[in-house]
């Protein structure tokens, strides 16, 4: 009883290739996020699971029946826009009460889904407005609550809180965890958002480049990125990659300048290695010893962000305490704890502890 | 700064002044017809034209001594009926050419505004020998059925129904609406502004109609307001010009009336907060 994607592909008439062999399980019940960077293909796989988009090969099956020829009507699903798409015309109530109508429901059992909606989204008290006479959030609401009001039980939102500003943003980031939580549907949710991705998901599909690059946990996705994209797109900011050569089994010498002593053996001669900006270690250094020149700092209250460049030109982020105090421009010496990411020449990651990944 | 000012006012005088000029020039004559429909015709016709003997003495005459409420009656008949014609049919056409889609689909509206291009007195003899044919003549359908749809209607409501969000109708087919009812229930609602202004185009349009109706009718059971205008001046010996004017002042009251309604309606952002 889930949601299964099998080698689902879209080609536009052009010969556009938007998706390539997608495959995924989402399971019942589970708050599943599909994260990329903008023009990936990320919206497209939520408009074919949803049916208004044509597959172009591949199956996909809802709780093992295949729908891919159902109209959107008989899949037994809501989506929520990103536009909200909510009816001008028509009151919130209304808004609310559109799809029950329209799937013919009896008039009291409309009126106890509708109502109960709009309590669960603090929309009671506006009821009888029309849309024009909304906030962007409280539209934002109107749009989750025909989902609720729904008995779907696939919910799919597509960015839905894009158009938010940043504080209501993480308002209704929440709202929608606990209502996911509380209403037990399976939801699917689209967002370029990583920060968003990684706080509500139980799982994440990284899309990047037409094909699938990761699924996993928030935490596995995190830890063991799958490969150089993956681990570029998720933390902010983001991890540092930098070249990296092998001068022994287990040492490995950084951006040709520091070394770090691994925990694993290293087999390639020349590799990539992705530093988290915590994992940096600077220090103030003195001319002759230093390696890095500070760029720009900011604060952040709790701990500042050191922007810094290699004397060869490479550009590194790093997480500082702080209380410790750089100036621009002024000399550093950069190096780095073992707890590293290293990816091969094509940017898989080929970090030791690789049998926990799940990969696709 | 204050040459910037000076520049600012005189630009504006100059503005007002040209506005203040047009509205004179297509105010004036409609003020001197309403006025002169008060006046008794001796006076008109002498060109007294600030005489104080006003009076509703023409207007009563006009409802009295002429069938003119048989016109208006006809012609709000004929003029109703095709503006709901028009509504039903160009807003069908008009939902086909945006969410169906179907093989020749830019033939065919192209085709559509081919008849746009082509002068309607083009086609009023083969028109009127169709309508002949049918047996019509003389008859509110005779008005009617020549002009049930309209190209101009079908095209202005396509490039209004293009505007609706997609969103909002992928919205009603996850819903499981059918095409009747997102025409009804969402493309419809949507676009009653558009509706409006076509209907309200459509019925003064029929309102005013001159040409057509004045071939295909010959007896005051059918006579619309217009012809019966020409026809009161032809019928007296004597032309009573007051009474005349008074007739025109009340023909021109439902076009008033349309355009007073309709601006209510005009106003923007009834559509805000669909999507975004």
């Amino acid at each position: 009883m889930s949601t299964l994607l099998t080698n689902v592909c879209k080609q536009y008439d052009q010969g556009k290739t938007v998706l390539k062999n997608v495959t995924a399980e989402i399971e019942t019940g589970e708050f599943f996020v599909i994260v990329g960077p903008s023009g990936c293909g990320k919206s497209t796989l939520l408009r074919m699971i949803a049916g208004l988009t044509q597959i172009s090969d591949g199956e996909i099956s809802i709780d093992g029946q295949v729908v891919n020829n159902l109209p959107p009507k008989d899949r037994n699903l809501t989506m929520v826009f990103q536009s909200y798409a909510l009816f001008p015309f028509l009151s919130v109530w209304d808004n609310v009460a559109f799809g029950l109508k329209a799937r013919k429901h009896d008039q009291s059992e409309v009126e106890e889904r509708v109502n109960n909606a709009l309590k669960m989204v603090n929309l009671e008290d506006l009821k009888d407005r029309k849309p024009r006479e909304l906030s962007g959030g409280q539209r934002q609401r109107v749009a989750l609550a025909r989902a609720v009001a729904s008995d779907a039980k696939i919910c799919l939102m597509d960015e839905p809180s894009s158009n938010l500003d940043a504080q209501l943003r993480i308002k209704m980031r929440q709202e929608i965890y606990a209502l996911q939580r509380k209403l037990g549907i399976t939801l699917i949710y689209v967002t370029h958002d990583q920060v968003e991705a990684m706080t509500m998901a139980d799982h994440i599909m990284v899309l990047h480049d037409s094909k699938v690059q990761q699924i996993g946990t928030p935490a596995e996705i995190y830890k063991t990125p799958a490969n150089e994209f993956v681990a570029g797109f998720f933390g902010v900011p983001p991890i540092n990659i930098l070249y990296a050569t092998k001068i022994s089994d287990k040492a490995i010498r950084v951006n040709n300048d520091f070394q770090v002593d691994l925990d694993q053996t290293v087999t390639e001669k020349e590799l990539k290695v992705g530093i988290r900006p915590n994992e940096l270690v600077v220090e103030k250094a003195d001319e002759l010893s230093a390696n890095a020149t500070v760029q720009n700092v900011e604060f952040l209250g709790d701990e500042k962000i050191v922007y810094a460049t290699f004397s060869n030109g490479n550009e590194v982020s790093a997480i500082v305490p702080s209380d410790a105090h750089f100036d621009m421009f002024e000399n550093i010496k950069i190096s780095s704890t073992n707890n590293v990411l290293l990816f091969n020449q094509d940017g898989i990651n080929v970090t030791a502890n690789r049998e926990d990944l799940i990969n696709a | 700064m204050a040459n910037i000012d000076e520049r600012n006012v005189l630009k504006n005088i100059f503005n007002y002044f040209l506005l203040i000029l047009l509205a004179v020039v297509i105010l004036v004559p409609f003020f001197i017809g309403i006025w002169t429909s008060f006046l008794p015709t001796a006076d008109i016709l002498k060109g007294n034209y600030f005489s104080t003997n006003i009076s509703l003495t023409n207007y009563i005459d006009a409802f009295t001594n002429t069938p003119i409420l048989r016109y208006l009656g006809n012609t709000i008949v004929v003029a109703t009926i095709t503006m709901f014609a028009h509504l039903l049919f160009c807003s069908m056409s008009a939902y086909a050419f945006v969410f169906l889609d179907f093989k020749y689909k830019k033939f065919f509206f192209a085709l559509f505004m081919i008849t746009m291009m082509l002068p309607s007195e083009a086609a009023i003899i083969p028109n009127f020998q169709t309508v002949k044919a049918l047996g019509l003549l003389d008859h509110y359908s005779a008005m009617i059925v020549p002009s049930l749809t309209s190209a101009f209607g079908t095209f202005m409501l396509r490039q209004s129904f293009m505007q609706t969000p997609k969103e909002l109708k992928e919205a009603a087919d996850i819903e499981g609406l059918n095409h009747f009812q997102i025409f009804w229930k969402v493309v419809l609602p949507y676009n009653r502004i558009s509706l409006i202004t076509l209907g309200a185009y459509s019925f003064l349009g029929a309102w005013n109609s001159y040409l057509w109706p004045i071939l295909v009718t010959f007896s005051n059971n059918s006579r619309v307001i217009q012809n019966g205008l020409k026809q009161l001046q032809s019928e007296e010996t004597f032309n009573n010009w007051g009474m005349i004017q008074a007739s025109a002042a009340i023909i021109v009251i439902p076009t008033i009336l349309v355009l007073f309604i309709g601006q209510h309606y005009f106003k923007s952002g009834l559509n805000e907060g669909a999507v975004k």
